[in-house]
């Protein structure tokens, strides 16, 4: 902007717009949860509508904000509040697993060993009597009252040992994943020298990855349900392993479709410069924040 | 939404839109910030309502108004109620309004986020008040939602709670984030960090909070969520759960969230004394750097709400020192505003005294507060209305009045008018015997073992309750005059100055009164 005075935005539909898609999408989404024993409940269909009207405002909205950024109405200063924005936004994600990583911390080496009668603590003088055959060991492949509600697992998603180890998924996917944030940086080195085709081809090899990754979890998790019998109901085991990777999982869909979009912007119409692409900086900050998420998980939901 | 193609930008005078439009499609912080706070101000009427249908039924031993099951679901939206709509709403509200002005910025960094923060918030409560009137009732399991009474013995509503509480914390993030990158990015030339008015700091503070806990709010109910409908056991024991685990969980969320309610507060109160005063504020940076321990030190005190439910000794003593260390840098700021009014030129306008008011009150509340993180102590203390009377003393004379001093002292600032001196004194006298004959007898039946979160009590503590409600009466109805003075504010009255305040310093009071649709459009000059 010229002459040192700021950019100030003009009237914008699109909040109100996102703020309806928000309320019909919870609302579906708390009625469906509700109703589903309910096979004539119809609530789904508010969610799909909320989902829609979403994903519609959401594209309007980012259209609106690229051309604007196009037609060179953002002044540098608007440029670093959205760096600053984005930063932000992903120390409250981090904020978000560390509650996951809390839970799978305290179970581990409080709660579970509390449950089988550990310490001289009233909790575990409660448990010794409730449940005598109840042992502490982690992955805990039991609950303490196996009762009917819970489907046990006859096996869990650690570890297997070096002659196995090749076999093992979750190795894979963190070859992949780790491949992945190598692939996007180089991408980014490849779009500040200005070689738009490396850019292109590494941030395509990268969302090739994401798409193998989240293919190798769904066999992951159809694994566990057709052959291990771990489930969401296994007990605490199961619940901080689905939670903690589902997030997880959830994030890498997010980030892979976040790269897509960037990746479609390059070939299809040409956006981002030489010194001017964070709309793709911010999608793989975000990137190298799941791969990170990932490397937390293989170390302390699938190695320890 | 033709930002692009019609490159009018550089007309800066143009006012706001008109019609329903305006506040529906506005970008303008002002605007957002004047949303913000008719929004809490409806809230805190609403909550209010609720707090008076509760002292209603305790105004005597027995039954007599409300069912017990409705009782329970009346302290829980209250809470609720009173702490994501009414006070965080408020600060949101006033951080828009005051935090570009004071900066020298023209607007919040990301404006239409700032819309969409706050227009999600009603819908929010519309679900949250919605649940109402379903099947099985609102939710009635107290606003701390404990598992198991929020998970295996929660009414059906509650998967409504979780995703408005969902919408409530998003909102709350977005809100942070935008005053963080505000302040961080958006200070006029020679706004330096440690020349920031207090205000602006004790915001910075609160939305670093905001961002670190309210996800973590998110993940508590989440679990809740999936221990409810889809078999997990997080929260149940006979899985290998814990409930114990919502508790720190939802603690480590609770107790940040409680500076985010005061620490706002600190920065007005802090203007406003200096103001009124007519000195320099005693101690700027110790009082910047008072703010900072406090924010630091309440990410690991979080237990000091769980020591009766069977913590490890260590943690109790860990805990207890941890939660006591921060009296130091409160003291430290208590004494620098008793400081900055030591010899100064005093005059009590409504502002000052709603603020001289916070100082006294709120230390009560933080006293109260220290006697509760003694351990042994809190066995005796612990889910008693001593509990109550502790957290109604720093959140009502401590937030809400802080939040009524700020009305005062900037209403000019917004709407060009004075505000009715006479009428304003009336309103802080009646809410200051309001709030104590209130909330101060029940320190005593605290003390005698009144529980909280019942609708019935023991007849010995009939005389204090019928005290309690009396007072609660006075200040619930008392509020209505507030708003009768804000309304009236508003619609005219005696124009107002630029700079309103003999005492007043800041970029704020260099614009006009009323404050332009657009201010500081170019930097303003600081030195």
């Amino acid at each position: 902007m010229s002459g040192g005075s700021y950019y100030v935005p003009d009237q914008s539909r699109f909040p109100i717009f996102m703020a309806v898609s928000l309320f019909l999408l919870v609302m579906g989404a708390s009625s469906t949860i509700n109703n589903l024993d309910d096979p004539t409940s119809n609530s789904v269909y508010i969610l799909y509508s909320g989902f829609a009207c979403l994903f519609l405002t959401m594209f309007f909205w980012f259209r609106q904000v690229i051309k604007e950024h196009l037609a060179g109405l953002d002044s540098n200063q608007l440029k670093q509040s959205y760096v600053y924005g984005m930063a932000w936004f992903i120390f409250s994600e981090v904020m978000f697993f560390a509650a996951f990583f809390g839970a799978l911390f305290y179970v581990r080496t409080l709660a579970v060993p509390w449950l089988a009668g550990e310490g001289s603590k009233g909790a575990a003088i409660t448990a010794i009597e409730l449940w005598p055959a109840f042992e502490s060991s982690w992955p805990v492949m039991t609950t303490p009252d196996q009762g009917n509600e819970y489907d046990l697992a006859d096996k869990s998603m650690a570890w297997p040992g070096w002659s196995k180890a090749l076999l093992w998924l979750p190795l894979w996917n963190t070859i992949v994943l780790l491949s992945s944030s190598w692939t996007v940086h180089l991408a980014h080195l490849g779009l500040k020298k200005g070689n738009r085709k490396k850019f292109n081809v590494y941030l395509g090899v990268t969302v090739l990855l994401a798409l193998i990754f989240v293919g190798l979890q769904a066999l992951e998790y159809y694994e566990a349900y057709a052959h291990y019998g771990l489930k969401l109901n296994s007990g605490i085991y199961g619940s901080t392993f689905f939670m903690l990777t589902g997030f997880h999982g959830f994030h890498v869909m997010m980030g892979g479709f976040m790269l897509a979009i960037m990746l479609a912007r390059s070939v299809f119409a040409g956006h981002f410069e030489q010194h001017d692409h964070f709309g793709f900086e911010a999608a793989s900050w975000y990137w190298h924040f799941v791969d990170v998420v990932w490397l937390m998980l293989f170390i302390f939901v699938y190695i320890l | 939404m033709s930002a692009v193609i019609e490159n009018h930008h550089d007309d800066h005078d143009h006012g706001p839109a008109k019609g329903i439009t305006r506040w529906l499609y506005t970008t303008n912080h002002k605007d957002i910030g004047t949303l913000y706070l008719w929004f809490s101000f409806a809230m805190f009427l609403i909550g209010g309502a609720m707090a008076m249908i509760i002292r209603a039924e305790l105004f005597q031993p027995g039954m007599q108004i409300v069912e017990p099951e409705f009782y329970n679901q009346m302290i829980t939206l209250h809470g609720l109620i009173m702490i994501f709509g009414g006070v965080m709403p408020a600060f949101v509200g006033l951080a828009n309004w005051l935090v570009p002005m004071m900066i020298g910025a023209p607007d919040m960094a990301l404006p239409r986020m700032n819309n969409l923060s706050f227009w999600i918030l009603p819908f929010a409560f519309f679900i949250l008040l919605s649940s109402l009137f379903m099947e099985g009732g609102a939710p009635n399991f107290g606003w701390t939602f404990y598992a198991p009474l929020s998970t295996t013995y929660a009414p059906p509503s509650v998967t409504f709670f979780i995703f408005s509480v969902h919408i409530m914390g998003a909102s709350s993030i977005m809100g942070a984030i935008n005053v963080v990158v505000t302040i961080m990015n958006m200070r006029a030339p020679g706004v330096t960090l440690m020349k920031m008015p207090l205000f602006v700091w004790s915001w910075l503070i609160t939305a670093y909070l905001l961002i670190a806990v309210m996800p973590v709010l998110a993940g508590a109910v989440t679990m809740m969520l999936m221990d409810i409908h889809f078999g997990t056991s997080f929260f149940n024991a006979a899985g290998g759960g814990d409930p114990v685990l919502f508790q720190h969980i939802f603690w480590f969320f609770g107790h940040p969230e409680v500076y985010i309610m005061i620490l706002p507060a600190f920065g007005i109160v802090s203007h406003i004394i200096e103001t009124f005063s007519r000195k320099q504020l005693f101690g700027y940076s110790s009082m910047v750097w008072a703010m900072l321990s406090i924010a630091i030190l309440s990410f690991v005190v979080w237990a000091h709400h769980m020591f009766t439910v069977g913590l490890p000794l260590a943690a109790e003593i860990f805990f207890m020192w941890a939660t006591m260390l921060i009296a130091v840098p409160t003291g430290v700021k208590v004494f620098n505003w008793v400081a900055t009014m030591f010899r100064g030129s005093l005059t009590f306008e409504t502002p000052m005294l709603f603020a001289v008011a916070f100082v006294v009150l709120f230390t009560i509340g933080g006293l109260s507060g220290l006697m509760l993180a003694i351990v042994p102590a809190d066995f005796q203390y612990h889910d008693t209305y001593f509990v109550v009377a502790h957290f109604h003393y720093v959140l009502v004379p401590g937030a809400i009045f802080s939040i009524m001093a700020a009305v005062y002292y900037w209403i000019p600032k917004w709407s060009g008018n004075m505000y009715d001196e006479r009428l304003g004194k009336l309103h802080f006298w009646l809410s200051f015997i309001g709030v104590n004959v209130t909330f101060f007898p029940q320190h005593f039946i605290g003390l005698a073992g009144m529980p909280r979160r019942y609708p019935d009590y023991a007849l010995i503590f009939a005389d204090w309750n019928m005290v309690s409600s009396i007072g609660a009466f006075l200040f619930g109805f008392s509020q209505l005059l507030f708003l009768f003075i804000v309304i009236k504010t508003v619609m005219g009255g005696k124009k107002a100055t630029d700079q309103v305040w003999e005492g007043a310093k800041g970029l704020e009071w260099t614009v006009a009164s009323p404050a332009p649709y657009h201010t500081f459009s170019t930097p303003p000059k600081v030195d």
